[in-house]
C-alpha cells in the first residue's frame, strides 16, 4: 500500500475514509474504545500534502495504524480499559507513538483491552469484551453449517489478550499495524487467535516511555500487522534508545529489510519437548510437527532441545507479575489524576475508595496477591524464590542458544481461539495460567519472539505457531517467519459485514434462553 | 502525478477495489507443505496411545508426540492456604484495596497455593535476577533540566486541586481494633478498617 500511495493510485485522505468506514461497519466487534476520526483526517490530509509534493516522511507516511489503550496519546483519552483513568487525557504521547506519528501515520483510534492488560481474552475491560472477527467469517460459517451448528446468532469467538483489541482492528482490515503490549504473551496470544503477526521485541530495544506499565521488568511494546515484512518496517521506526526509559539499551541494532527469497539451508531450529504442554490441542501439535517437517525437507538442522524449568514458568510468571503489578497500580491514588472517590473521611479511605471504585476484581486480586507476596515474611518465600527461577528460566534459553541453535520453533496457544461462553467458565488467573503457558517465558528471559498464522483448524478458525530468537536478533527470527509466511499463504479473511451491522446482538428473553 | 491519476478514475468504486485489494493480502490457503488441512491426521489419536507407527510417512520425531511433563494435579481444598481475618485487615490496609467479598479471599488462597509450585525446583546457590539487562551498562544522562514548565498543564488533571496544590483529606488516626473504627467510615463485608462497603 506504501507503493500504492507513492505512485498515486490511491490517496491517504480515501484510504482513512476507507479504514473509518470499516471501522464503523465492524463497530460489533468492539474492537476501539476510542476512535479518532477528526484526528486521522487531519493527518491523512498532511499526508497527502507531502504525497503531492512527493515528499512521504518514509514507509509509514499515510499508512492508517491504531494504538492499544495503555499507550498514552496526547489529548486522546487513555483508559487502559479501567474506570480509574476514565476521562484520563494524558499530556503527552509515549515515544512509540511519537515515531510513529513522526513518520506520518495516521492514527485510527485506541484500541480495546482487558483492563490494565491483565488477562488473556480481551473480556474483562470497562468497555466490554472484543469479539474475534474470524467469529464473523465466511470461513467460520461455514464451517457452522456443515458441522449442523448453525444458528441465527453463532457464539461468538474470543480475540486472546490482552491486545485483543489492536489484533481485532488489523484482522478486521480497519488499520494497517497496531500497537499492543506484551508482558507474558499479550501481542503473540491475540495475534495467534486473530491469525495476524504478532510480535514481541527484545526487551530493551523498544521504548516503554509513555506505556502505562505492569511490569517493569517484562513489558514490552508489540506489533500486530498482516505480514511478516510490515512488522519488520514497524519496528524499525520504533526501535532504539530513548533518554526517557532508562531500560531502552544503546545496542548496534540496525533496522533492516527482509530478503524476498528465504533461504531455511543450514539455519538451526531447535524444538523445546517441554512445549508440548498438557493440554495442548491436537491441531496445534498436528501444525507444529508439519512446520518442524517441512524445515528439516527445506534443509534446515531441527533439533529437539530441553528447557527444563518450562514447567515452572508459569508459576514463576504469576508470583513476578504480581508483585510488581502490586507496586505499579500504587501510583493510583486518585490524587494528581484519574478517577477521585468523593468518600473523603480521610487520606487512606479516599485512597481506598477511589482504588475500590476504580478497579474490577482483577486487577485488584493482582495487587492483593502481589502484595502478599511482598510481606516482609513471605518475601524470600516467593518474591526472590520466584527471582531465582527466573534465572534458571533465562539460563536455560541461553544454553539453547549457545548449543548452537538459531530459533526455536513453537505452538503460540494451546488450541484455537474458545467460544466467549466456554472461556468465561474460569476465572481470570486459571485462563491466564492456560493461555500465557508458552509466551510468558519470553518474556522472563528478555527474548524476542513472533507469533505466525499457519493455517485454519477444523472450527476454520487461526491456528498460529511462535519463533523464539535470540536478543536482538530480530532479523533472523522475522526471516524465518517469513519463509514461514511463504510457505503457508495463510487463508485471508472473508468478513461478512453486511450481516451483522443489522443483527447487532440481542438480549435473550425468556422464552429464548 | 497525483491529480494525473485523480483524472483517469472513472468511479468512486474503483478506488474501493483498489484499496480493498490493498487491505486483504493476496494468496488462498494451503497448509503448510502439502496444501490440505489437517485431513490426514484426523483419526490419528494425538494422546498417551499414539502409536509412533501411525506417523511413520512423515518424520515427526523432533516434535514430541506426547505431553513432556505432567500439571501438579487439583490441590485438596484442606491443605489450601488459609488466609486469616487478620492478615486481610493488615493486607487491605497496606494495599489500600479491599477483597471486596468472600471471594476475593478465595481468590487470594487459590494464588498462594498456585505459588506453592515454585518450592519443588531447586534453587540452591542460584542468584535472584531483578532484571534481564543485568549484563548490560544502562545509560545515565547528563544531570541538566531539558524539560519542564509544564505545572498547568498537569493541574488540568486532577478532579480536586487548591490553588495549584494536589490535595488530600486530612490523615485520621489509625485503629488498632476493628472496635475503635472513626464514625462516618462504612465497613466492608470483611470488616476492613477503612473501607467502603463492597457494593459501591
Amino acid at each position: 500500500v506504501c507503493l500504492a500511495l507513492r505512485e498515486g493510485h490511491i490517496s491517504p485522505k480515501e484510504l482513512c475514509h476507507q479504514c473509518l468506514n470499516l471501522i464503523k461497519k465492524t463497530k460489533f466487534i468492539n474492537a476501539y474504545i476510542t476512535v479518532t476520526e477528526e484526528v486521522a483526517l487531519e493527518q491523512a490530509e498532511k499526508a497527502e500534502k507531502r504525497f503531492l509534493k512527493g515528499e512521504p516522511l518514509g514507509p509509514l507516511d499515510g499508512i492508517p495504524v491504531a494504538v492499544k489503550d495503555n499507550f498514552s496519546t496526547a489529548d486522546i483519552e487513555t483508559t487502559c480499559a479501567s474506570r480509574i483513568l476514565k476521562g484520563y487525557i494524558p499530556p503527552f504521547n509515549a515515544t512509540v507513538v511519537n515515531k510513529l506519528l513522526n513518520q506520518g501515520a495516521v492514527l485510527m483510534g485506541k484500541t480495546n483491552m482487558d483492563e490494565f492488560a491483565m488477562g488473556s481474552g480481551s473480556t474483562d475491560g470497562i468497555f466490554g469484551p472484543v469479539r474475534n472477527p474470524w467469529g464473523y467469517s465466511r470461513q467460520y460459517k461455514e464451517k457452522l453449517i456443515t458441522t449442523g451448528q448453525c444458528k441465527e446468532e453463532p457464539d461468538w469467538v474470543i480475540t486472546g489478550g490482552s491486545s485483543g483489541g489492536s489484533a481485532a482492528a488489523v484482522a478486521a482490515l480497519t488499520c494497517f499495524a497496531a500497537l499492543g503490549s506484551d508482558t507474558g504473551g499479550s501481542t503473540r496470544n491475540p495475534a495467534a487467535h486473530c491469525g495476524v503477526v504478532g510480535l514481541k521485541p527484545t526487551y530493551g530495544l523498544v521504548s516503554r516511555h509513555g506505556l502505562i506499565p505492569l511490569v517493569n521488568s517484562m513489558d514490552v511494546p508489540g506489533i500486530l500487522t498482516r505480514s511478516v515484512d510490515d512488522a519488520a518496517t514497524v519496528l524499525g521506526v520504533l526501535h532504539g534508545h530513548d533518554p526517557k526509559d532508562s531500560t531502552t539499551v544503546h545496542h548496534s541494532f540496525e533496522s533492516f529489510s527482509l530478503p524476498d527469497e528465504v533461504d531455511v539451508k543450514n539455519i538451526s531450529i531447535g524444538i523445546p519437548k517441554e512445549y508440548h504442554a498438557p493440554g495442548l490441542s491436537a491441531e496445534v501439535l498436528s501444525q507444529w510437527m508439519k512446520a518442524a517437517d517441512t524445515l528439516e525437507r527445506a534443509g534446515a538442522r531441527v533439533v529437539e532441545v530441553s528447557l527444563p524449568h518450562t514447567p515452572h514458568s508459569i508459576v514463576c510468571y504469576h508470583v513476578l507479575c504480581t508483585a510488581e503489578v502490586a507496586s505499579n497500580m500504587a501510583r493510583f491514588d486518585g490524587i494528581e489524576y484519574g478517577h477521585r472517590s468523593t468518600v473523603d473521611s480521610s487520606t487512606e479511605t479516599m485512597y481506598a475508595s477511589t482504588r475500590h471504585e476504580g478497579f474490577n476484581d482483577v486487577v485488584r486480586g493482582r495487587i492483593l496477591s502481589g502484595n502478599f507476596f511482598l510481606l516482609k515474611q513471605n518475601y524470600d518465600r516467593y518474591f526472590v524464590k520466584a527471582q531465582k527461577v527466573r534465572r534458571l528460566i533465562a539460563e536455560d534459553f541461553i544454553k539453547v542458544f549457545n548449543s548452537g541453535v538459531d530459533v526455536l520453533l513453537t505452538p503460540t496457544t494451546l488450541s484455537d481461539a474458545a467460544c466467549y461462553k466456554d472461556f468465561i467458565k474460569e476465572d481470570n488467573r486459571t485462563r491466564s495460567a492456560q493461555e500465557d503457558i508458552f509466551t510468558q517465558s519470553a518474556n522472563m528471559a528478555g527474548l524476542p519472539a513472533v507469533s505466525i498464522p499457519v493455517a485454519l483448524s477444523a472450527r476454520n478458525l487461526p491456528v498460529s505457531l511462535q519463533l523464539i530468537g535470540q536478543r536482538f536478533r530480530e532479523v533472523d527470527l522475522l526471516t524465518i517467519a517469513k519463509w514461514f509466511e511463504q510457505q503457508v499463504n495463510f487463508e485471508a479473511i472473508d468478513l461478512q459485514i453486511s450481516d451483522n451491522i443489522e443483527k447487532l446482538p440481542k438480549k435473550k428473553t425468556a422464552s429464548t434462553a | 502525478m497525483f491529480y494525473k491519476m485523480a483524472c483517469r478514475r472513472s468511479e468512486g468504486s474503483a478506488i474501493r477495489n483498489v484499496i480493498l485489494s490493498l487491505l486483504r493480502p493476496k494468496n488462498p490457503r494451503q497448509g503448510i507443505g502439502n496444501g490440505r488441512r489437517m485431513e490426514g491426521l484426523r483419526n490419528v489419536h494425538v494422546d498417551h496411545k499414539l502409536n509412533r507407527a501411525a506417523c511413520t510417512t512423515h518424520s515427526y520425531s523432533k516434535v514430541p508426540p506426547i505431553p513432556a511433563w505432567k500439571p501438579v494435579g487439583e490441590t485438596p481444598l484442606s491443605l489450601v492456604y488459609s488466609v486469616s481475618p487478620d492478615l486481610v485487615d493488615r493486607m487491605e490496609r497496606l494495599a489500600l484495596v479491599d477483597f471486596g467479598n468472600h471471594e476475593g479471599v478465595v481468590r487470594l488462597q487459590c494464588a498462594i497455593t498456585f505459588a506453592e509450585q515454585l518450592h519443588v525446583v531447586d534453587t540452591e546457590g542460584v542468584e535472584p535476577m531483578d532484571s534481564v539487562l543485568e549484563d548490560m551498562q544502562l545509560y545515565l544522562r547528563v544531570d541538566r533540566v531539558i524539560e519542564g514548565n509544564c505545572a498547568e498543564v498537569l493541574l488540568s488533571l486532577p478532579t480536586k486541586i487548591v490553588e495549584e496544590f494536589y490535595v488530600a483529606p486530612p490523615e485520621r488516626p489509625r485503629c488498632c481494633s476493628r472496635e475503635e473504627r472513626p464514625d462516618g467510615c462504612r465497613k466492608s463485608t470483611l470488616s476492613g478498617p477503612f473501607l467502603p462497603s463492597a457494593d459501591p
